[in-house]
């Protein structure tokens, strides 16, 4: 099995009316498992995601490397990109609220390729079931897990997942954290998360990105071991498995199954 | 009761037009964010194509299959110059509102100078059909044929493009675009075909427009493109920004209220009203009768 990294950042820099958000970001992404990027609230965790997928915005300006294998990734349009196999889950699910499930899924089919509806519904069976109703109505869970199937519609070579337990109850969160684990099996994802409980269910090879900088990469579980290290990098006490910080017990109430 | 019932139909006639116009300058706005001032400019061209193509396009003339022939001439022509300024004047300035407006404004001045410029600024007797220029008697009222013609056209192209977005893979792309640009393009698919597209459809609904308000109206000028884009836009921002159903909405209620209002009081009120109704519009319901939502 190739040890080479499937996404390779170097001395990445954006910068966004004005504000020089990421500031020569460096880091490698495993071709196997969960990687995940860490940080407190507004280091450029999503817009280092962002930056990879070239969704950064109108007038910002992105310096640096991003290569997925040999490919280039900079200055390719976020489409081809995408159908090239870096598929992505981002934060707050964006489903289509006014189309149906069926069609957010249909939406999400490409060309020349065979969806993998088995695949999807054999892990989100509620959508299989739920295809006429409308996307907005559905509840946070079952659009994450939309959002989630979206993806899994198609092959891909790396998965860039924002957020995906955001504001969601604790046992949809666990279903989650679950599907991403069996997700993770076939394809390496980068992991947005702040939740450290599914950190360190998921996550083999951690970034902790500080100030728009990368303060420190390793082993996921080590860092997690390190209560003086996690308290410095994220503003967390330990990794006992308790909610990160930046991820309030309200956002968690906020939204059921 | 006779004149309530003209006042009705002629009402709604007005209201086809104003939703022909709107319906593509809304789908444009909610897709792709541009406000395109240049739409007016498709309905000059279809009118004057028409006109053109009835005069000189073999096959084509002022009745029977001929007129039918003149006015696809018209809608084609239309249609090839919207996409024309969308791959050539506005694909590079996506994102880039102030110079969009800019151009757009421009080219709608230019296109209307051009008009001008070959055709003269004199409005020109338009060839129709002889049952267009008749009435049809409904429920006692004589209608004119050419506003009954407007509606039905209108109907048909409502029914058309809502069946375009709900059973073609290019309108669910155009759906979710409207709804979220972004999130579209970032499943794989190039949102700027989409784009094309709806610049494409607008500009064949605006052509028509010009052909059949030219039919209705007896006469072609250069500058009757810009003064129903500023009711036409009336009726998009009622509506709704990519709403085709709020559109068609806003013009029903745009068209009955002008002319009700102008045949009750006086002359030019009803399009205070309109403005007012705009006004009220905006303060209670900001984003239209249906937000922005590309119905289907």
């Amino acid at each position: 099995m190739t040890t080479e990294p499937v996404l390779s950042v170097e001395d990445l820099s954006v910068r966004i009316a004005g504000l020089h958000i990421l500031q020569g970001v460096s880091f490698t992404v495993a071709p196997t498992g969960v990687t995940v990027l860490l940080g407190r609230n507004g280091v450029g965790k999503t817009t280092t995601l962002r930056a990879v997928l070239g969704l950064t915005p109108t007038g910002g300006e992105v310096r640096g490397s991003i290569r997925m294998g040999a490919q280039t990734l900079l200055a390719r349009p976020t489409h081809r990109l995408v159908r090239d196999g870096l598929g992505y889950v981002p934060e707050d699910r964006c489903v289509f609220a006014g189309l149906t499930v069926a069609e957010n899924l249909r939406l999400a089919e490409r060309r020349g390729t065979t969806p993998a509806y088995d695949k999807v519904f054999a892990l989100f069976p509620e959508l299989d079931r739920r295809g006429r109703q409308r996307a907005g109505s559905l509840s946070g869970g079952q659009q994450q897990m939309l959002a989630i199937g979206r993806v899994l519609l198609n092959d891909n070579r790396l998965l860039l997942v924002d957020e995906p337990t955001k504001g969601l109850a604790p046992k949809v969160v666990t279903e989650v954290a679950e599907v991403l684990e069996r997700v993770a099996e076939s394809v390496p994802v980068l992991l947005v998360e702040q939740n450290l409980a599914v950190v360190r269910r998921l996550a083999r090879d951690a970034v902790v990105l500080a100030a728009g900088r990368v303060a420190w990469t390793g082993d996921a579980r080590e860092l997690l071991l390190e209560t003086a290290l996690t308290r410095s990098l994220l503003g967390v006490g330990s990794a006992d498995g308790h909610h990160h910080e930046a991820a309030p017990a309200a956002a968690a109430r906020e939204d059921g199954h | 009761m006779d004149t309530v019932i003209l006042l009705t139909l002629t009402g709604l006639g007005l209201s086809a037009l104003y939703f022909l116009v709107a319906s593509g300058l809304s789908l444009v706005f909610g897709l792709a964010d541009v406000l395109n001032f240049a739409h007016g400019l498709f309905l000059g061209v279809g009118a004057y194509a028409t006109w053109w193509a009835a005069g000189n396009l073999p096959g084509a003339g002022g009745d029977g299959f001929g007129f039918v022939l003149a006015v696809a001439f018209g809608v084609l022509a239309g249609t090839l110059v919207a996409i024309l300024v969308e791959l050539v004047l506005i694909r590079p300035l996506y994102s880039r509102t102030i110079e969009q407006v800019l151009v757009t404004v421009g080219l709608s001045l230019a296109g209307v100078a051009l008009l001008q410029a070959t055709w003269g600024a004199d409005p020109r007797t338009f060839p129709r059909p002889d049952w267009t220029r008749e009435v049809t008697s409904v429920l006692g009222a004589n209608v004119p044929n050419g506003g009954l013609l407007l509606i039905i056209a209108a109907v048909v192209v409502l029914a058309a493009i809502l069946s375009f977005l709900r059973w073609t893979r290019y309108g669910l792309v155009i759906r979710a675009g409207v709804e979220n640009r972004e999130m579209v393009t970032a499943l794989g698919i190039d949102v700027r075909k989409a784009f094309t597209l709806v610049f494409a459809i607008g500009g064949a609904a605006a052509a028509l427009a010009g052909a059949l308000g030219s039919v209705y109206f007896g006469t072609v000028s250069p500058g009757q493109g810009g003064s129903l884009l500023i009711f036409a836009f009336i009726v998009v921002v009622i509506g709704g920004m990519g709403s085709v159903v709020g559109s068609a909405y806003a013009a029903v209620a745009v068209g009955l209220l002008q002319q009700f209002v102008n045949y009750y009081g006086t002359s030019g009120l009803g399009d205070i009203c309109v403005v007012g109704l705009l006004a009220v519009v905006l303060l209670l319901r900001p984003q239209g009768i249906a937000g922005k939502v590309a119905t289907a």
